[in-house]
């Protein structure tokens, strides 16, 4: 089982929460094209890697916040709130990734 | 109320209003102000006041238990402040459990540590209890208040006698 650090509850045990899939995807407005929703809808970075992804911590506070997973080892590496920037977004920029 | 196991008492408590503020912290401040509470407890922390208690199970979230006048005083309180008030004495079902086997006993449904230093007296949060979901609130070293949904009851209420059946069987307990 994960232990999964709520940045309001601290930690707790992976059954508490729900899974919300990859984090910072932005919704389109309606004026995109078919293509674009496709591409909102479906089509996801399925990272080998530190990946950014939503949980909501359901069984307890209700609230969404995002986390850094390794999703080859499952070791998480910051657990951050909606709508802070991701905490290494200039290294990733930096590895050119 | 019954003794489930040796002492261990699981008490049904009768009805009572229990309502969920959601809101930033003005509308939680005006809400614990009716309640006669000063400040507003911090997460997972609960206050008393006058009129109530006050439970910060969320960031901008509050269970309230007023006692007394009811609804009244807190909706004039919030009056001014974007809120949503909902009541949910119909939907929950309140327990005490009580007894030197009650962390014990909650424990094996649940995956919180419930020894003193990790959970004091007078915390709160929502939780699971096997598969249902729960509010949980020391209100005493071995006395615990606990909500659940009302159609989990008869689901939670047999868990937990379940476990006290076998738990006097077990060799491992919460430290304190």
């Amino acid at each position: 089982m994960l232990l999964i650090e709520c940045p309001y509850c601290g930690p707790r045990a992976e059954i508490e929460f729900s899974y919300g899939g990859e984090a910072h995807i932005d919704r389109p407005g309606p004026e995109v094209s078919e293509e674009e929703w496709a591409s909102f809808l479906y089509l996801r970075e399925n990272t080998k890697g530190v990946l950014a992804e939503r949980w909501r911590h359901a069984h307890g506070c209700g609230r969404f916040f995002n986390a850094l997973r390794d999703t080859r080892t499952d070791e998480f590496k910051a657990f951050y709130e909606m709508g802070e920037k991701r905490p290494d977004a200039e290294k990733k920029e930096g590895e050119g990734a | 109320m019954v003794e489930i196991t040796e002492g261990c008492v699981l008490s049904r408590l009768p009805a009572s209003t229990r309502l969920i503020l959601q809101g930033r912290q003005p509308a939680l401040q005006a809400a614990c102000g009716a309640l006669g509470v000063e400040t507003v407890p911090e997460m997972l922390c609960t206050a008393e006041g006058a009129g109530g208690h006050a439970l910060r199970v969320g960031p901008f979230e509050l269970a309230l238990q007023p006692t007394g006048d009811g609804l009244a005083p807190l909706e004039a309180a919030l009056a001014s402040v974007p809120h949503s008030l909902v009541e949910v004495s119909n939907r929950n079902v309140s327990y005490t459990l009580q007894g030197w086997q009650a962390a014990d006993i909650l424990a094996a449904l649940c995956p919180l540590d419930f020894s003193l230093a990790a959970f004091p007296v007078g915390m709160a949060t929502r939780s699971i209890l096997d598969k249902a979901g729960a509010l949980i609130w020391r209100t005493a070293d071995q006395t615990f208040h606990i909500e659940v949904w009302r159609s989990f009851a008869p689901y939670v209420e047999g868990q937990l006698h379940e476990v006290a059946k076998s738990i006097s069987y077990n060799i491992l307990t919460v430290q304190h």
